[in-house]
């Protein structure tokens, strides 16, 4: 048997070896798993995380899955450093995605260069009071943040089901729930016009400077790192944990929202029950599997991003199930967690007790 | 309302109200050790399958039954491994067995959308079942549901009055005092958790063996998520999860015995409902902080390190 | 694993994958793009078992691959372009979410044939088709209007979009045909596909008295409870009487099989041109699984002459006069329902029981 022993101090050399651990196991796996599937695993890894990019086209494709995942991720990163468990950004993107969606719906006929400005201000706003409501059941009543998000996200996925059935259908749409398309005035710019890919991604990376600036140069992000790292010390400090909650969850909660107005004025271009193919759960994987730094959430979402296009060109080519993007991301996440102890911990044979750390 | 129709009602409430007991059930003893599995969703979901092929491959429900739980202990048992044993982030952990639950569930059972089994029937409980009323309410279900009664009494009984349920809430306060005065908190902690987990696969396999015996990706619906929401809506007390979960199973089948009796409402606004309720439950268990804060586990969700 | 291994597996790859390629350049490459998974028993299972119709009717002329579960949401898009750019000439969509993307990948590909099922729009590569599955609702509506004992036929629908409010209506014009004092009621269940609340629905049909169910969902659990509860029950997407061999007295199928060997054989001889394809009765692509053998020989010749009659022309679903519930003429006698009417229904006929949900 083995037995873990604690490092004196966390070993750096671990924290950044541990994913690259973990994706080589995940390989592993999967190979071991498409050979016992029939197929050839080199073939098929090949099939899933490099064909997907073996061209411009798959990368700027890479960039329109990226740019959501990302916005979420860095918004939920700044809650996970302050402790904040908030499982809520699905709902948080559809809130945005709807309510600017709606707003985009009212104005779309105008012409004026603020329109968009103003949309994707208002999908903002609604992503930020929707994750308000989790702030405030947690900082009036005290009602775990975990839980009410997860009520959250249903109720925002019911409110767009109901909206897209009802107030904002496509008045000549035959009925069928979707909304009008949008406008010229009221979509995302795009790159290059050959892509897909909008200014979104850009947005998501500049979000990526403020955000990492703010963790590391800011006040706000000691407070939130102190707040994260041992609450009672954070209130001796003096910290306002109550208004730090509050910020984590409006940043989380605006930069999700950001992401699903800018998802339903980009790629999408128009209100329909399924603006989100699970980006706000998505981004939870992201966060851990980025170390919760803004660096690492930005190859965590390229990764991930490859996992869901990798999955649709197994099935493509190799006519696998689309359960394979699941079975790769979770096994990525075990994994990950599996090799993120030996940061903190040497693994050690059970015989050889150390005799200053045994009882 | 005409009593037959209160009747079925009832019956319906305890039938949608099942699933969430099991699953409840199982979290809580978890959560009472100090662990919180967020990975219920896919445990049940790898129940619901695995319980379903079994029972395809063998013909016998009851086998299939079994299997259901061994495959709930199995996602448990990885959780454990990496939550207790290796100290890793729970809620990380819960999440990630989720989704692989979510994805293996649906890739073993590929082959099995669409086929037909002859589900668990009901078992009607001589003499009770005749009763008025009562007899069809309580007394006419499938076996599961009298199982899921059976874990709730023996799990009432445990709390109350046994020095297993004692252990365990200590594990679950205080796991460095319980480990000083010679409790074995890691066994404990494996042991709620592979409780949780067999509890979990068993509401699988009474999702896809009893109550639609058919398999089909994702069917537990967010039951799992319910489940959880339950528990601290129950204040982490045993009574009051079978409470819960049966007004939870009323809420979630209300809009369709509303528009069996003629009231025209948006689904998708009643489809919000148990969601909104659970919350304003939330809000007000949560915000009488004392109570609160007797009931919840002290060391819910935090590690506990053997060593140093 | 090592680089010259990496190296190694890579050049493997590559070569396999060109091998493939040369070897299937001269076939006709159709792809399909399905909304459910392909064993759902459903819409997708029935598009699925075209796609090998077709596959068989054609051997060695064309070579078919699909891509399973694609949300309806933007990866559709790009699922649908990967097709396009793989050489796959003629690519179905089968899913009504699918009507945006595919106009824009077909803009983008304008050598690349499209047909998309179910939707309204179309482009100079991109078709329509959709099968009139409401003839074959109204002849099972027949059996049902002569089966009950209550008069009251229950009905588990999923979204009050036309498609289903049309079949709901052929379905109550059929009952009522042969049975005026029935009524049909409705329960929405709001999903295309729960089990757990599709049974629910069913079990609170029957005790408003329903003798004879039927859903417009995807699962056979209304079958499955009507079995279990010893009342009838009709199918609808493919025959159910696997899940219920004497609640099943028949099912509403879809046989999209002749309309996909007619698109891949006029792409093959070239004489493919965009069109909006609505088929019926007559060309087989919609019809009635066996009838029950409960079910007496006098309903079964009235559903056989009454099928002869669509398919000859003789009558339609909806001729005047057409009534809605509050009895006014919609039809008059004489008339019948043009398709437009019929592709925007959003009022029930009299016999719904209940008002059709609206916001």
């Amino acid at each position: 048997m083995l037995r873990l022993e604690r490092r004196p101090s966390d070993s750096k050399l671990m924290m950044a070896l541990s994913p690259v651990l973990a994706i080589v196991l995940t390989l592993a796996a999967g190979g071991t798993l498409f050979s016992v599937l029939g197929h050839a695993p080199g073939q098929a890894l090949y099939t899933f995380f490099i064909a997907p990019l073996t061209d411009l086209y798959g990368w700027t494709e890479l960039g329109v899955k990226v740019a959501p995942l990302m916005l979420c991720a860095l918004g939920l990163n700044f809650c996970y450093r302050a402790r904040v468990w908030n499982i809520g950004a699905e709902g948080q993107f559809i809130m945005g995605g709807l309510g600017g969606g709606w707003i985009a719906l009212e104005l779309m006929h105008l012409n004026d260069i603020w329109i968009l400005p103003l949309v994707l201000l208002a999908g903002t706003v609604c992503g930020m009071a929707w994750a308000a409501l989790a702030a405030w059941l947690k900082t009036h009543f005290h009602a775990n943040e975990v839980l009410t998000t997860i009520m959250l996200n249903y109720i925002a996925l019911n409110a767009l089901l109901y909206a897209v059935h009802g107030p904002l259908m496509d008045p000549d749409g035959f009925n069928f729930p979707e909304s009008a398309l949008f406008t010229e005035s009221v979509t995302m710019p795009l790159i290059h016009e050959d892509y897909r890919l909008s200014i979104s991604l850009l947005l998501a990376l500049l979000v990526l400077a403020v955000m990492w600036t703010l963790l590391t140069r800011t006040l706000l992000g000691f407070q939130i790192s102190v707040l994260g790292e041992d609450e009672k010390a954070a209130r001796f400090a003096g910290f306002r944990t109550r208004w730090l909650t509050w910020m984590a969850l409006l940043v989380s909660g605006a930069l999700a929202g950001l992401a699903g107005i800018a998802e339903v004025t980009g790629p999408l271009g128009q209100l329909s029950p399924h603006i989100s193919p699970g980006y706000g759960y998505a981004a939870i994987i992201v966060v851990f599997l980025g170390r919760m730094h803004p660096l690492g959430i930005l190859f965590a979402s390229m990764l991930l991003g490859l996992t869901y296009m990798g999955g649709e060109m197994v099935q493509m080519d190799l006519t696998l199930p689309k359960s394979i993007t699941g079975l790769f991301q979770g096994m990525l996440l075990f994994f990950l967690l599996a090799c993120d102890v030996l940061i903190g911990y040497r693994i050690l044979p059970a015989s050889r007790q150390n005799p200053q750390t045994a009882n | 309302m005409d009593i037959d129709l209160l009747t079925n009602i009832l019956f319906a409430t305890i039938r949608t109200g099942t699933p969430l007991v099991l699953i409840a059930l199982g979290e809580l003893v978890c959560e009472k050790a100090g662990v919180l599995n967020l990975g219920q969703e896919g445990m049940v979901l790898m129940g619901a399958a695995t319980g379903f092929i079994i029972t395809v491959v063998t013909g016998s429900l009851w086998l299939g039954v079994g299997a259901a739980m061994l495959a709930g202990l199995f996602m448990s048992l990885l959780f454990g491994f990496l939550a207790i044993s290796l100290v890793a982030n729970q809620v990380a952990t819960g999440l990630a067995l989720t989704i692989f639950g979510i994805g293996l569930s649906a890739f073993l059972g590929t082959e099995y959308v669409g086929v037909g089994i002859e589900g668990i029937s009901q078992l009607e409980i001589p003499l009770l079942s005749s009763l008025p009323v009562i007899g069809k309410v309580l007394f006419s279900h499938d076996p599961l549901v009298y199982l899921s009664w059976g874990i709730f009494a023996a799990l009432y009984f445990c709390f109350r009055r046994t020095r297993l349920g004692l252990t365990i809430r200590a594990v679950g306060e205080n796991p460095e005092s319980a480990n000083a005065i010679g409790m074995r908190v890691m066994l404990v902690r494996y042991g709620a958790v592979l409780f949780g987990g067999a509890m979990a696969g068993l509401a699988g396999g009474y999702l896809s063996l009893a109550y639609t015996p058919l398999w089909s990706e994702g069917m537990s619906a967010g039951r799992g998520w319910i489940a959880l929401a339950l528990v601290v809506f129950a204040s982490w007390k045993v009574e009051r999860v079978l409470l819960g979960a049966y007004l939870f199973g009323a809420a979630s089948i209300m809009h369709l015995v509303l528009q069996g009796l003629g009231f025209s409402v948006s689904p998708n606004l009643l489809s919000m409902l148990p969601y909104i309720a659970t919350i304003v439950v939330l809000m007000i268990i949560s915000n009488d902080t004392i109570k609160a804060k007797l009931n919840t586990p002290l060391a819910l969700g935090q590690p506990y390190r053997p060593q140093i | 694993m090592s680089h010259r291994l990496l190296v190694k597996l890579a050049i493997a790859c590559l070569l396999a994958s060109g091998i493939n390629l040369s070897a299937k350049a001269a076939d006709l490459k159709i792809g399909f793009v399905y909304v459910g998974p392909t064993g759902d028993a459903g819409w997708t299972y029935s598009h699925d078992e075209a796609r090998k119709y077709v596959e068989q009717q054609l051997a060695g002329k064309v070579t078919t691959s699909y891509v399973e579960s694609v949300p309806e949401g933007a990866d559709a898009e790009r699922v649908i372009r990967q097709l396009a750019a793989k050489g796959h000439e003629l690519i179905f969509t089968t899913s009504f979410g699918y009507m945006n993307p595919t106009l824009k990948v077909a803009k983008r590909f304008p050598k690349v044939k499209f047909e998309h099922a179910t939707g309204y729009k179309q482009s100079k590569n991109m078709g329509t088709y959709m099968v009139r599955a409401y003839q074959a609702r109204y002849l099972s509506g027949l059996v049902a209007g002569k089966t009950t004992k209550t008069n009251t036929l229950g009905y588990v629908a999923s979204f009050p979009i036309p498609e289903v409010v049309r079949g709901i209506n052929a379905f109550t014009k059929g009952v009522k045909e042969v049975n005026p004092a029935a009524k049909v009621k409705v329960v929405w269940v709001s999903s295309w596909y729960d089990p757990a609340k599709e049974r629910e629905a069913a079990e609170t049909l029957i005790l408003q008295d329903a003798d004879v169910l039927t859903q417009h969902t995807d699962s056979a659990a209304v079958i499955q409870t009507a079995e279990a509860k010893g009342v009838y029950a009709i199918g609808y997407h493919s025959d159910m009487s696997g899940y219920g061999a004497n609640a099943h007295l028949t099912a509403a199928v879809h046989k999209w099989g002749p309309i996909y060997l007619e698109k891949a054989k006029s792409v093959l001889d070239g004489t493919w041109k965009a069109e909006d394809l609505w088929l019926g009765i007559e060309h087989g692509v919609t019809d009635l699984a066996p009838l029950n053998k409960s079910v007496p020989d006098e309903v079964k010749s009235l559903v056989e002459s009454k099928k002869a009659a669509l398919k000859s022309g003789d009558i339609r679903v909806f001729d005047g006069p057409v009534r809605d519930q509050s009895g006014t003429v919609k039809i008059v006698e004489g008339e019948t329902m043009s398709d437009d009417q019929l592709r925007g229904f959003n009022w029930y006929i009299e016999g719904v029981d209940g008002q059709l949900p609206k916001s």
